[in-house]
């Protein structure tokens, strides 16, 4: 496959992430972040996330199967995940995040248990996805080509 | 032949008297037959007789007499009986007319008669009517030289117009001989030739008031009232009235048997009243204009004076300026240069010439300083600025200057802000602290021993009945408040009657001139001026000489208002600010708990060129933070640790100008965040997510501002 069909692969991908809300505005941001001084700055924040978030979502759920669930740590948890996410642009797991919240005022667990589930689910799709996208942009930069800068215009949302 | 009974002649026939006879009678009846005929010819040609009925009878009468005659022609010879029947029935016929006639005249010669009186009657009356049409044409006439000379009259407002159209026009509709205007002189007491028809120059002649009555027939004496109209009255001198008159004088020609009518008369009358009236207005008139006039004539005098001080004034800016440059510049150098000296390798006594030259130039600084300061206060030219500025962090700083010298003279400096006052006010933050240094500085310097100390708090109107200053009620609103600052010393106290001469320009406090020679009488008169300029109060209580003192002020100060003065311009645009967006060398401490977070905010803030460090926790940040950094953007999401953290950068860095701000970043939209950030001193806060272009314009507005918060 040549470098031109790649990069029209890319934008394609690109933007049926975007229409399909697993990634934001946000997202783009840390696109044009990246620069010449920082050129693998999307890569290195994202891996972070994935860190991060695995982290917390471990945590999460040994706090929740305890039998007297620490609510506010659950919180604070829940709070990390969605600054994370929301600062990476992963729309769907900072709003699944957001109803884990409430319930965990509500002291409700098994709510929390559900929405940990719906989080989980939600990470791992966007996990998924943003991998798959960092092969497409690998395998343009090995073919010599360059990853197209996206314009929120080129979107057409 | 039978005898004759006719008439015989008496006398035998005398031929000639028969012959004249004959004639006469033939003549006779031809007359009697002619005239007749004139008759009916005359009265054919006349339209009018009445009497047709009468003429016939008449022209009858005289047929038969002129046929009697005729036929009185035959008689004179012998003729026969026909003749003589004839003649009988005429003569019979004839006396039967002639007598109808003459009963018919009886009656009508009367009435003839009549008629020529009654046409003798028609006549005088028409003469008599004539006579009146011809007077009624005079009066209509005299109304039309009225009505005209009115308008004469009326159509200038010009005085001497007026009075000269009257004269001119009176003197031709009545043909007067001569017209002559009395006006009274200033004085009022006499009355002097003004105007005359005849003569072109009236020379002066004065006539006093109270003159006896001139002769009536030919002339007629006319008061003018001037400027009033009144009662008007002729050949009656007044008594002595309050009111003006002028006295027209009318002759009529001498040589004429004209008398004066009374229509004449009502004309003159009516003629007076309307030059009354007219010279009323010409004199009201007169006024205005010359009261215009006089107002024209002192506006270009005061616009004259106006520009005079305007310009006086720019001199006097202009002269300052550049004295003030031209005494400052020398000033400037003699200070610098001491100094300098001053680290030089001295002798003892060198080092303390220098340092009196250096104290005296300080003073001579200041004292220039001070009056520039002081004569720009004088003609209200200073205007006060006014921006949002850290209350508390001001009073923080007057003291960190104070400390050191209070700690010197060993006097212990306290201060104790009331918890109700804002941290952020509006006013004038480098005035008010000029203010507060000198009125502390004051008490400072004339306390050789024990305290000082500063209260500031919020005036309230309840607490504030104060005799000293009457009608001064400071009444908060939503807009300002009334900041009442206390400094209170213990110091050499002042004498209570020497208290006002404190605030007056260059008086000097004679008891203390001894010990301490230093600093001009100019600071509290310019620390007056500023609290008055800020609508407030101050003064100085002191109960004596030793028992300290205590100075009060109290100052209006603006509260911010959140939605007006915290405007972020870009919340939800980006205007393209690419405008100062040079932000290399600027040091930016990002603390966030996050990892994520902070990782997204380095690459932003790097992206734009800043020189980042990152902590990921308070500790990390204050540990981290200093003086070189800018900006220390700091997420407050994780509980009460960034406002904490915001206190304490604070008390780490209490010098205001090179502190770094401290910005707050969260994804927290409530209320309560923004007031909390305002509540710790915080310099801004935006709200998460921030793109790029977002926190450029952020930069630029915080390094302009050095304030931004974002409306939540």
């Amino acid at each position: 496959m040549e470098v031109g069909q790649m990069r029209r692969q890319w934008l394609d991908y690109t933007r049926s992430l975007f229409l399909e809300g697993f990634l934001d505005a946000q997202f783009m941001q840390l696109q044009q972040l990246q620069d010449d001084n920082n050129p693998d700055f999307v890569v290195e924040v994202v891996s972070l996330f994935f860190e991060d978030s695995e982290r917390l979502l471990k945590d999460l759920t040994f706090a929740l199967d305890q039998n007297a669930v620490d609510f506010k740590k659950v919180d604070a948890h829940v709070h990390q995940l969605k600054g994370s996410s929301s600062s990476i642009g992963a729309q769907r797991v900072k709003n699944a995040c957001i109803p884990f919240r409430n319930f965990c005022e509500e002291q409700n667990t098994d709510a929390c248990l559900r929405c940990l589930q719906q989080v989980k689910q939600e990470y791992c799709l966007v996990k998924n996805k943003l991998e798959t996208l960092f092969r497409l942009e690998q395998q343009i930069v090995a073919a010599g080509g360059s990853i197209p800068m996206v314009e929120l215009t080129q979107l057409s949302f | 032949m039978e005898s004759c009974n006719c008439i015989d002649p008496q006398v035998p026939a005398d031929d000639l008297l028969m012959k004249y006879q004959y004639i006469s009678d033939f003549f006779i009846a031809l007359a009697y037959f002619s005239i007749p005929l004139e008759l009916i010819y005359f009265v054919k040609k006349s339209a009018v007789f009445p009497y047709r009925w009468v003429l016939v009878q008449f022209g009858a009468f005289i047929v038969l007499c002129g046929a009697t005659h005729l036929i009185n022609l035959w008689t004179f010879r012998i003729h026969s009986r026909t003749v003589a029947v004839v003649m009988t029935t005429a003569k019979v016929l004839t006396a039967v007319v002639s007598c109808a006639t003459a009963l018919m005249l009886v009656h009508i010669i009367p009435d003839l008669l009549s008629v020529k009186t009654r046409e003798l009657f028609l006549k005088n009356k028409a003469a008599e009517l004539d006579r009146e049409v011809g007077l009624i044409r005079t009066q209509e006439e005299t109304g039309r030289h009225v009505r005209m000379l009115t308008h004469e009259i009326r159509s200038t407002l010009d005085r001497h117009t007026i009075l000269k159209t009257t004269l001119v026009e009176l003197g031709r509709t009545l043909a007067l001989e001569e017209c002559a205007l009395w006006m009274p002189t200033r004085t009022g007491l006499e009355l002097q030739l003004s105007y005359t028809l005849r003569q072109q120059n009236p020379v002066g002649y004065n006539v006093p008031i109270n003159l006896p009555v001139i002769n009536e027939v030919f002339i007629v004496a006319v008061r003018v009232p001037l400027l009033h109209l009144s009662n008007f009255q002729i050949y009656d001198w007044p008594e002595v009235s309050t009111r003006n008159y002028a006295l027209m004088v009318l002759v009529l020609p001498s040589d004429s048997a004209r008398q004066w009518h009374v229509h004449e008369l009502e004309l003159v009358e009516v003629v007076a009243d309307q030059v009354a009236v007219a010279l009323s207005h010409a004199a009201i008139l007169e006024e205005s204009t010359r009261a215009r006039d006089q107002l024209m004539e002192q506006n270009v005098a005061l616009d004259l004076a106006r520009r005079e001080a305007e310009t006086a004034i720019r001199a006097r800016n202009d002269f300052l300026a550049v004295m003030n440059h031209e005494m400052r510049t020398p000033m400037h150098a003699v200070i610098a240069l001491s100094s300098l000296l001053q680290e030089t390798d001295l002798t003892a006594e060198q080092r303390l010439m220098v340092e009196t030259i250096l104290k005296s130039s300080n003073l001579l600084a200041t004292l220039i300083n001070d009056v520039l300061d002081l004569s720009r206060l004088e003609d209200g030219s200073l205007q006060l600025e006014a921006a949002t500025f850290n209350l508390h962090s001001l009073f923080r700083e007057v003291l960190n200057l104070i400390k050191p010298v209070a700690s010197v003279k060993k006097l212990s400096l306290t201060s104790h802000l009331a918890s109700d006052l804002p941290m952020y006010v509006i006013g004038d933050e480098k005035r008010l602290m000029q203010t507060i240094l000198n009125v502390v500085g004051n008490a400072v310097k004339f306390s050789k021993e024990g305290f000082i100390s500063i209260t500031a708090f919020v005036a309230k109107p309840e607490s504030f009945r104060d005799a000293r200053i009457p009608d001064f009620l400071p009444v908060p609103s939503d807009s300002h408040f009334y900041l009442r600052v206390q400094v209170k010393d213990s110091g050499s106290g002042i004498n209570p009657q020497d208290i006002p001469k404190l605030f007056t320009k260059f008086a000097q406090n004679q008891s203390l001139t001894t010990r301490y020679p230093a600093g001009s009488g100019l600071g509290l008169a310019i620390c007056r001026r500023f609290v008055n300029l800020m609508e407030g109060h101050i003064w100085i209580e002191s109960e004596g000489i030793g028992k300290g003192c205590t100075v009060t002020f109290i100052v209006k100060l603006g509260i911010p208002d959140r939605s007006n003065d915290f405007k972020l311009p870009f919340v939800t645009k980006v205007p393209g600010n690419h405008g100062s967006t040079n932000f290399t060398g600027l040091k930016v401490l990002v603390m966030d708990d996050n990892g994520v977070s902070r990782s997204v905010t380095k690459g932003l803030l790097m992206h734009l060129g800043c020189d980042v460090t990152t902590a990921s926790s308070s500790d990390e940040c204050l540990r981290a933070v200093s003086l070189e950094h800018g900006v220390v953007f700091m997420d407050v999401c994780t509980g009460l640790d960034g406002y904490e953290l915001a206190v304490r950068i604070h008390e780490k860095f209490t010098k205001h100008q090179d502190r770094p701000l401290i910005v707050a970043l969260t994804g927290n939209t409530k209320k309560m965040t923004k007031e909390n950030c305002m509540r710790v001193g915080m310099d801004g806060l935006i709200l998460k997510p921030v793109s790029v272009d977002k926190m450029r314009g952020v930069l630029s507005e915080l390094l302009e501002r050095r304030v931004l918060f974002e409306n939540v």
